[in-house]
């Protein structure tokens, strides 16, 4: 083999989920769903509210599984039956909610499920306050209320803590689902900020959002759900924002885009 | 207050002790104060107290157990049948053994029924209020069926000091090396906590406020010690122990204290090793994340299922302990003991901070809860308050506490 064709040989995607299927009580939330995702890539999952996005990424983080498709990481089919798999595969996911535990604080909710010990089994609090220190610093650096329940922070604060707690653990898919809807204009910014460095890291991320200029500026490609199936995925660069706009609302799928299986039938 | 990380709660709960114990002490014209009435008052909160600290942690994760008084007499019913019928044939009359193995026994069956009910709420998620509700009518009928009502006694000499009374208080001396080894274990804590923040570069407290934790520790130990210790054996049994030793009865008399009673140093035991689990275990830190977001638990990998059968394997444990303690303090086993005891222990940990909405609470808080409800109980038999008007007291005590915990709470937040 040359090594001009070894360079044309892609590496396998960071993360293909293929034809995803989940029925809550005989509704399809998600039905037949293909998305994949690159190193060093963002991908906004964009589509209405019940659309099927965060439905989908709860089987990529562990909280569903899925009743049929494949999900395959660096190539290799990957089981994730529980969160704990998924971070095993090094996915972490900030959730809409944060799932943040209110009546602990911050170290609490970043080590959650990962203590550090001490060599007697005991909980490190020392240490992880101080690595909890050190990753607050970078994030959010006139932070200082360590010792104070989750709840007694502000939105901003809590959402610095979430994602803390996602990047933290050096991970290699990073869901980001609605990151900014509690946010104000500035704290808005530091998270596309974080989105853009984090990316020149090589992290592959997830961006999901009802709010398409939130994603356009950040996404190398979007993918669009309706009534839980893709209507198409697209370069930003090869379409426009209304052309996703209307892949939105209607499901009409433009020329600059690969229909999927929700696409509206004749339109394409 | 911040600076130095205490707790104002706790300290209202003291003030609020302090106030019934000086109310009652006055009302009694000085009976309430003395160490016969507090070595008794400490000995009857202790069943409670072992008990309170399992139900911090069942309220803590949002669930209820309103069986632990059944559960109570059923197993103080087989551990009354074991050692009282059981073991005398099998081993032989008073064996060595057999307050042993009744212990063991208590706290397998406490741990086993306490993991089914667990294993109910968790894998079958029917809600706990409902399985331990189910709890509190099936055991309490299983106690009957034990020996169809009857009361077993007496219980074996080497289990009855569990129960306190005069065999079991552990004399003068010992009480003092106890009370000296707890007063060590604080401050070296002190120092190793202090030892440790340093390492890390974090805020230390002023050393005028570490000085003031310890001196409160060490004169709270020290202090029950010499209560104990002030409360004096009758004539006859002091004696017969001076004559038991070889010794001469002196003429005027001796004085020989009671010291700490057992129940007290098993209730004082237990409570270290649940303020142990809830801080420094990652059980306990799951037991609390679970109460503040279940869902969150659960997506960073907690299995909650697991934790939660857990929490009522352990409070089953504990039902074990207070079942031997009061199976022993009445020297016999009946299927009514340990009746409305779900409702006190309840009491004792909501009463001590803990909060039914989930997510709050503190062992130490539960066992003060257990000795201010325990106080205005035995202080109102003290000035002869009718049954009916105690029930009342405690009721509306009950409520008055919570009321005042969550204009607390609503101001801090």
């Amino acid at each position: 083999m040359s090594l001009a064709t070894a360079r044309d040989i892609e590496p396998p995607p960071l993360v293909e989920m293929r034809d995803i299927s989940i029925a809550f009580g005989g509704i399809k939330a998600v039905d037949t769903v293909s998305v994949d995702l690159k190193a060093g890539e963002v991908v906004g999952l964009l589509g209405h509210n019940g659309a099927g996005k965060s439905t989908l990424i709860k089987i990529l983080s562990g909280a569903y599984r899925a009743d049929a498709g494949e999900i395959r990481i660096s190539g290799e089919p990957a089981v994730i039956a529980n969160p704990r798999d998924a971070k095993r595969y090094g996915i972490e996911t900030i959730y809409q909610t944060l799932a943040l535990a209110d009546n602990v604080d911050a170290a609490a909710n970043i080590f959650l499920g990962r203590e550090l010990l001490t060599p007697w089994h005991t909980l490190d609090d020392s240490a992880m306050e101080s690595e909890t220190r050190k990753v607050m610093g970078r994030l959010n650096p006139h932070f200082r209320r360590f010792k104070e329940p989750v709840k007694a922070l502000s939105g901003g604060q809590r959402q610095s803590v979430a994602i803390a707690r996602a990047i933290y653990f050096n991970a290699r898919v990073l869901i980001m689902d609605e990151p900014t809807a509690a946010l104000g204009p500035a704290e808005t910014k530091q998270v596309a900020d974080l989105i853009l460095e984090l990316k020149r890291q090589g992290i592959g991320i997830f961006l999901i959002s009802h709010d398409l200029h939130d994603v356009f500026d950040l996404a190398d490609r979007v993918s669009v759900m309706k009534n839980g199936r893709v209507v198409g995925t697209a370069r930003t660069s090869d379409v426009t924002q209304d052309e996703v706009l209307a892949m939105i609302i209607s499901g009409k799928c433009p020329a600059g885009a690969t229909p999927g299986p929700g696409a509206l039938r004749g339109q394409a | 207050m911040r600076e130095i990380e205490f707790d104002p709660r706790m300290i209202g709960m003291v003030a609020a002790l302090g106030v019934i114990w000086l109310g009652f002490n006055w009302l009694s014209d000085g009976a309430f104060l003395t160490p016969r009435n507090l070595w008794n008052l400490l000995v009857q909160t202790a069943s409670i107290a072992v008990m309170a600290c399992g139900m911090v942690l069942v309220i803590v994760t949002r669930n209820i157990d309103l069986s632990v008084g059944s559960m109570l007499g059923f197993v103080g019913m087989v551990v009354g049948l074991i050692q009282a019928r059981l073991l005398p044939e099998l081993l032989g009359f008073e064996h060595p053994a057999t307050w042993f193995i009744s212990i063991l026994v208590s706290v397998a069956l406490g741990g086993v029924l306490g993991l089914f009910q667990g294993a109910l709420i968790a894998y079958l998620a029917i809600p706990s209020f409902i399985v331990t509700l189910g709890g509190l009518l099936v055991w309490r009928g299983a106690a009957w069926w034990v020996t169809q009502g009857q009361t077993i006694a007496p219980m074996d000499t080497r289990f009855r000091p569990l129960g306190g009374g005069i065999e079991g208080a552990i004399g003068t001396g010992a009480s003092w090396a106890i009370g000296l080894v707890i007063c060590a274990l604080i401050l070296a804590g002190i120092v190793l906590a202090r030892r440790r923040r340093r390492r890390f570069g974090f805020g230390l407290r002023p050393i005028w406020a570490e000085g003031a934790i310890a001196a409160l520790g060490c004169g709270a130990v020290l202090g029950t010690v010499m209560v104990a210790n002030a409360y004096p054996l009758p004539a006859g049994v002091a004696r017969r122990l001076v004559e038991a030793r070889g010794l001469v009865w002196p003429e005027g008399g001796l004085t020989i204290g009671h010291g700490l009673a057992v129940p007290v140093l098993l209730a004082l035991a237990v409570g270290i090793v649940m303020s142990f689990l809830t801080k420094r275990l990652r059980f306990g830190r799951y037991v609390f994340a679970i109460g503040g977001n279940p869902e969150a638990a659960q997506l960073s990998g907690v299995n909650t299922r697991k934790v939660l059968t857990l929490v009522f394997g352990l409070m089953g444990v504990l039902v074990g302990i207070s079942a031997c303690i009061s199976t022993a303090r009445l020297n016999a086993a009946t299927n009514s003991a340990g009746a409305l005891d779900e409702l006190y222990v309840i009491a004792a940990a909501v009463i001590g901070g803990t909060s039914l909405a989930g997510g709050v609470g503190t062992i130490a808080g539960a066992m003060l809860g257990a000795l201010v409800m325990q106080s205005l109980q035995s202080g109102m038999v003290l000035i002869g308050v009718d049954t009916p008007l105690q029930n009342i007291v405690v009721g509306v005590v009950l409520v008055v506490a919570v009321w005042l915990d969550g204009l607390y709470r609503r101001k801090l937040s």
